[in-house]
Parts: C-alpha cells; sequence; structure tokens
C-alpha cells in the first residue's frame, strides 16, 4: 500500500539545498502548473509574435524571416590593426561591425593626455580625430554594413566623425543604419565612464534624437543598456528594471525638448546581459518587452507600433568568464548565447574564452563567433518562434520579473526620475548591494562557479592571451601630431568657439560637432570645450 | 594597544568598473580593517597622499585596464620618495601572469586575480601587513 506523504523531502529523497534559487536569489519552485498562470490571458499578456504587447516577439516570423545579427565586439590597439580584425571578422561571416574604443577615447581624452598614460589602443581601439575613423573604416562600405559604436560620454563627438566617414564615402545619411549607445544614465549607475553632469549630458543625448530624427532616419541613436548595470552586480530584476526605467527617462527628456514621442521612439533600442540563469534571462528579455510596449502607448500614448516594440542586442556575460580554467568559457558562453535566441534577439555578442585575462586572440574571437553560428545553423532552434511560450515556468518568471521591474519603477517615479534617483545613488546602493550579497554566496559556496570555487582539480597549463604593447601609444601620438600639424589650427579653433557658444545658448550641439569634426578637430579638443561650458561630474566614492 | 589595519583602496587610471574595489572594501571592512575607499580616476600622486594623510598600512589598487604596467611603478616611486616603503601595496584585477613577476620585483606585494576568494584577500593582508600593527 502506498504510504502517505507530504513534502518534496518525504516523497522520495531529501533536497539537495534547504532553498533553490535562480543566480539572482530568487527562490524557485519545484514545479509550476497551470494554477501559476490561471491569470495568464493570451491575447491581452502574450499575443502573437508581432503582436502587441510583443512578449513572444516583435516579428512574426521569428528568426524564419532572418536570424540575429551576429555582431562581434571588437577594437584594439591603432585603427589599421583594427581596421584588419573587422576585415576578417566581415570574412569570417560576421555580419555586423561592433566598434570598441580604448579608455581616452571613451573618456574624451586625446592620447597625449596626461590621464591617457598607459590606456591608449588597451581596451580598445584608440580614436583621435577623423583621420582615425577614416583609417578604421577604410576599405568597408558604410553603405552595406551596419555598425554599433559603444561610445556614450562623447557619442555625439565619434557619431559626427563617422557621418563625415560615409560622406566622404559617398554614402547617403539616410541610408545609413547603425548604433551608437549613448546612454549616459548607465554610466552614472554602473559603469562610471562620465564626463559631464547628468543634465547636460542628457541635452546631448536629445540633440542626437532631434537631429537623427531629420537626417539619419534609420540610425539607432540609443542602445539603453542594462549590460553593465548587470555586471556591476545587479540581479536579473535589478537590470531590467534601471534599463527600461532609463528608457522612460530619454523618452520623457525627449517629449520635453519639443519632440514628438513617434518622431525618435522608434530608433531607441535596447541592450541586455545574458547570465548563466537560463529561464530567467529567458523570462527578462520576455518581460523587457511587454514592459515596455506598455510603457510606450499607456504611459507616453505613442501612437507609431515601432515606437512600442522593444528590439535589442545582448551580450553573454563577461562578469561570469572565469581566469581559471578558461576553456570552460566555451561552454558557459554558448549556454548563455542560447537563452537570448530562444527569446528572439536582433542582435548577439558572444564572449571569447579569453577575456577573463586580456582582449581576445582572433583564434578566440572567431571560436566565440563560430559557438553563434552552430546555434543558428544546427540546433534548430530557429525555426519556431518564442518556443518557450506558454512554459508554466517561462510565464510565471515573465511575470514575477515584471511586476519586481515595476515596483523599482515606482521607487524611482516618486524620486522625481531617473536622474534624480541617480544623484541620490540609488541605483548604485541597490547594485553594490547585491555585487556583495553574490560574492558572499560565492564565498560560502551557496552559488557554485565551476573551475573556481568547485571542480578546481586540473586548471591546465596556461593558455595563450593578446598582449598589446606600448607601439599603439606612440603611433596614435605621432599621428595626432601630424594631424594637428596639417590642420587650419585658426579654423579650428573658431568652430571650437562656435561649438561653446552653441552648448551655452541651447543651439543642437550636432551640426557644431560635424563642422568641427570636419576641420580635424579632435575628441579632446571638443570634449574640452563642452567642459568649459558644462563642467565636470564626480562622484563621491561611497563603499 | 589595539590598532586597525588601515586600507586605502583606489581604482587609478581612467577605468570606471569598481565591482571589484567596492566589494572587496566591503570585505574588508566586514573583516575588521579601517578601510578609506578613494574612487575612481586617482593619479598616482592622490593615491600616495591619501595614504599618507590616512597613514595607511595597506594601499589596494584596482586595475582592469591593462595600465597597471605604467602606474603600479609610479605609485612605487612615490611611496619611496615619501619614505611609505613599508607601507603593503596589493593589487586586484587582470594582470597577465607575464607582468606578476615583474611587479613583485618594484614591490607589489600581492596580487589578485579574477575568482580570487575574499577571505584569501584579509588573510594575505593580516599576514603581511606591517608589524607595527596588530591584527584586530
Amino acid at each position: 500500500m502506498k504510504r502517505a506523504t507530504s513534502g518534496a523531502a518525504s516523497a522520495g529523497r531529501a533536497e539537495r539545498r534547504g532553498l533553490f534559487t535562480t543566480i539572482s536569489g530568487r527562490a524557485v519552485a519545484p514545479l509550476y502548473t497551470p494554477a501559476d498562470i490561471s491569470s495568464l490571458d493570451y491575447q491581452r499578456d502574450l499575443g502573437d509574435p508581432g503582436e502587441f504587447p510583443y512578449t513572444r516577439g516583435i516579428h512574426a516570423s521569428g528568426y524564419r524571416g532572418r536570424l540575429w545579427t551576429m555582431r562581434q565586439f571588437a577594437g584594439f590597439g591603432t585603427p589599421e590593426e583594427t581596421n584588419q580584425r573587422y576585415k576578417q571578422l566581415l570574412a569570417a561571416g560576421g555580419t555586423g561591425l561592433s566598434v570598441a574604443f580604448d579608455l581616452p577615447t571613451l573618456m574624451g581624452r586625446d592620447p597625449d593626455h596626461e590621464l591617457s598614460l598607459g590606456e591608449v589602443g588597451k581596451c580598445g581601439v584608440n580614436v583621435a580625430s577623423l583621420a582615425d575613423m577614416e583609417t578604421l573604416f577604410n576599405g568597408i562600405d558604410l553603405g552595406a554594413v551596419t555598425s554599433s559604436m559603444t561610445i556614450n560620454s562623447p557619442a555625439a563627438m565619434i557619431f559626427a566623425m563617422y557621418l563625415v566617414v560615409a560622406e566622404q564615402q559617398g554614402a547617403g545619411w539616410q541610408t545609413l543604419s547603425g548604433t551608437i549607445q549613448n546612454d549616459i544614465l548607465k554610466e552614472f549607475i554602473a559603469q562610471k565612464e562620465y564626463i559631464y553632469p547628468p543634465r547636460p549630458s542628457m541635452r546631448l543625448i536629445t540633440d542626437i534624437f532631434a537631429f537623427c530624427a531629420r537626417h539619419v532616419p534609420k540610425w539607432n541613436t540609443i542602445s539603453v543598456s542594462g549590460y553593465h548595470i548587470r555586471e556591476a552586480g545587479a540581479t536579473a530584476a535589478q537590470e531590467l528594471a534601471f534599463t527600461l526605467r532609463d528608457g522612460v527617462e530619454y523618452v520623457q527628456y525627449g517629449i520635453e525638448a519639443g519632440l514628438d514621442v513617434d518622431e525618435f521612439a522608434p530608433r531607441i533600442s535596447f541592450f541586455f546581459n545574458s547570465h548563466s540563469d537560463f529561464f530567467e534571462e529567458i523570462a527578462k528579455y520576455r518581460a523587457a518587452r511587454r514592459l515596455w510596449a506598455h510603457v510606450m502607448r499607456d504611459r507616453f500614448k505613442a501612437r507609431d507600433p515601432r515606437s512600442w516594440q522593444l528590439r535589442f542586442h545582448t551580450q553573454t556575460a563577461g562578469v561570469s568568464l572565469t581566469a581559471q580554467q578558461p576553456y570552460n568559457n566555451v561552454v558557459r558562453t554558448a549556454l548563455q548565447a542560447l537563452a537570448p535566441v530562444l527569446a528572439g534577439t536582433q542582435s548577439l555578442h558572444t564572449n571569447s574564452l579569453d577575456e577573463a585575462l586580456a582582449l581576445p586572440t582572433a583564434e578566440a574571437a572567431t571560436l566565440a563567433l563560430r559557438t553563434q553560428q552552430i546555434i543558428a545553423h544546427e540546433t534548430g532552434v530557429t525555426d519556431v518562434v518564442d518556443p518557450l511560450g506558454g512554459s508554466y515556468f517561462v510565464e510565471k518568471l515573465t511575470r514575477d520579473m515584471e511586476e519586481e521591474a515595476l515596483a523599482y519603477f515606482e521607487i524611482i517615479d516618486r524620486m522625481g526620475g531617473m536622474v534624480e534617483a541617480i544623484e541620490r545613488g540609488y541605483p548604485q546602493r541597490e547594485i553594490a548591494e547585491s555585487a556583495y550579497t553574490f560574492q558572499q554566496a560565492v564565498e560560502r559556496r551557496e552559488q557554485i562557479i565551476v573551475g573556481v570555487n568547485e571542480c578546481v582539480a586540473d586548471a591546465g597549463g596556461p593558455i595563450g592571451i593578446l598582449y598589446i604593447d606600448q607601439s599603439a601609444a606612440e603611433t596614435q601620438r605621432a599621428k595626432l601630431a601630424q594631424v594637428k600639424a596639417r590642420r587650419d589650427t585658426a579654423a579650428v579653433r573658431r568652430l571650437l568657439d562656435r561649438l561653446k557658444e552653441g552648448a551655452a545658448n541651447g543651439a543642437n550641439t550636432m551640426p557644431l560637432l560635424l563642422d568641427a569634426v570636419r576641420a580635424y578637430a579632435t575628441v579632446g579638443e571638443m570634449c574640452d570645450a563642452l567642459r568649459d561650458v558644462w563642467g565636470e561630474y564626480g562622484e563621491i566614492p561611497v563603499v | 594597544m589595539h590598532h586597525k589595519i588601515r586600507v586605502v583602496i583606489a581604482k587609478p587610471g581612467l577605468d570606471g568598473h569598481d565591482r571589484g574595489a567596492r566589494v572587496i572594501a566591503r570585505a574588508l571592512r566586514d573583516a575588521g580593517m579601517e578601510v578609506i575607499y578613494i574612487g575612481l580616476r586617482q593619479a598616482p600622486e592622490q593615491i600616495v597622499a591619501a595614504a599618507l594623510q590616512e597613514d595607511a598600512d595597506v594601499i589596494g589598487l584596482s586595475i582592469l585596464s591593462g595600465a597597471h604596467m605604467h602606474i603600479c611603478p609610479r605609485v612605487m616611486t612615490l611611496l619611496e620618495d615619501r619614505g611609505l616603503r613599508d607601507v603593503l601595496v596589493v593589487l586586484g584585477g587582470i594582470i597577465p601572469d607575464a607582468d606578476i613577476p615583474k611587479l613583485n620585483e618594484i614591490g607589489v606585494r600581492g596580487m589578485f586575480p579574477p575568482g580570487t576568494p575574499m577571505q584569501d584577500v584579509v588573510d594575505f593582508i593580516r599576514k603581511n601587513v606591517r608589524s607595527r600593527v596588530e591584527s584586530p
């Protein structure tokens, strides 16, 4: 006779742990059933792919129509070296470019500035003036490729350079397609590569919205990024909440700058992390689409369906890569890459196995691209749209994630908005708290990282890594000196003064920056001109 | 007299990725040390000035950008100039194996790559900090 049982422990064997949680610390039940999604209404909450609220995807045909763009972020050393890497990635079947700039460029400093010491070409490619941008895209048809540029504080300056190179190539701005990250809020929150205080930084962004609406209509003017927020230690729900609330802030500022919401909202794109907790990530992307659709239609009264549709890029989690047993990272990355594909990402970057140690070697970068190609062509997961839709677990998790994000929205709205929340250090503290909690869980071995705190035997020998020497810095400084010797310095000064006047009196800065770029003004000079007008931001260090 | 170990934590260079610096600052504080986190983009001169002013026993640097071979020698020279040779300098971040002997040679004592347990950092500091200080 069968014995009456109660609870999982007595039903079979004892569970391996007292509490099962996602990597973000969210408790998960042993089983999900129809009771978990009894309030779910298919038409209202999911809809078919391509239909509001786009939970299941923004395209009716999913990847049957077109695969995601395999966009591998790359850049190092000089523009010449990076140009070679791009040509190699395109030859290997990459379908879009993604530019990684070095820290001096990201921080608006020329390679000869004292703060650039030791940093030129290290974390990305160094670009100081239009001359470097011409080299970077030499032999690459900007009318034919799409380019993503990870640039934030000096986004307007670098974008102006890109537009001038396109102009030189004869590629019309109306047809150009690509993305600038241009997301300053997550810099204040997480990555900390800010220059100006929040409000003038927001002004640069709305200037770009307005300029592109008229002149570069196919360009993604911003990539609102959760990636860095997650890397800084946020949970999945915090990544979702802060990123989408940043999106709300940009839309709000765009409207306040006098734009019609449907004029610029369709060009807003997003960028999420893909961490190791498989289902939690899938739920996050699906929740993001539903939340954004509602925000845009209901809060901002957007009428154009393209304003409702959240399009996103994904990158696998750099922070999850381990320096120990680096080949494990190939497997980690493959699994992380599968989640956004199952959730309908528009583009994807897969990290290389050696990135906990250095920038990737060419071989490692190619293997990372192959990982995506194997998912795309061999697994069959691309043939059915939103294949996990309707899963009791996934739908419940999607709903929970959305509700947690909305609770954060309320807190931030009460503070007056994201800029105000940042000024109070609110998202920064929330993330730091999560980062420390996670690290403690790793320390206690409640969170297992294979090769780090479990399965540590047989580490294997060291792998070959990319080593960037000082020659890039010397080359870049020499080239900068040549550019400065060749150009009309009086004209540059005049144009920088005009930029300052425009910044002070509220003119759109983009046309002024384009003129300065054409005269070969440097990134450092243009950023300094605006530093003179707007000052610099500094945060008070808090542990 | 029972001294708390005094640690100045800084992020030199242009990089802003401060997760590691902040997590380790909290871990050292929770381990009973006095932690002074001076934040981002600190020049070697500022770091050494902070160490002097704070009477630091330890300087913890967090560098992920690859600029360590430029920043660390400068910090060590300045410490020498200011007579702070007995301050323990430790470094966390992305440091290629090939650079570790060179850094040891100039006097950087502890190197903590990604994946280092926080407890290892605490233990290393307690074991290697100058002797005028008793562990808390």
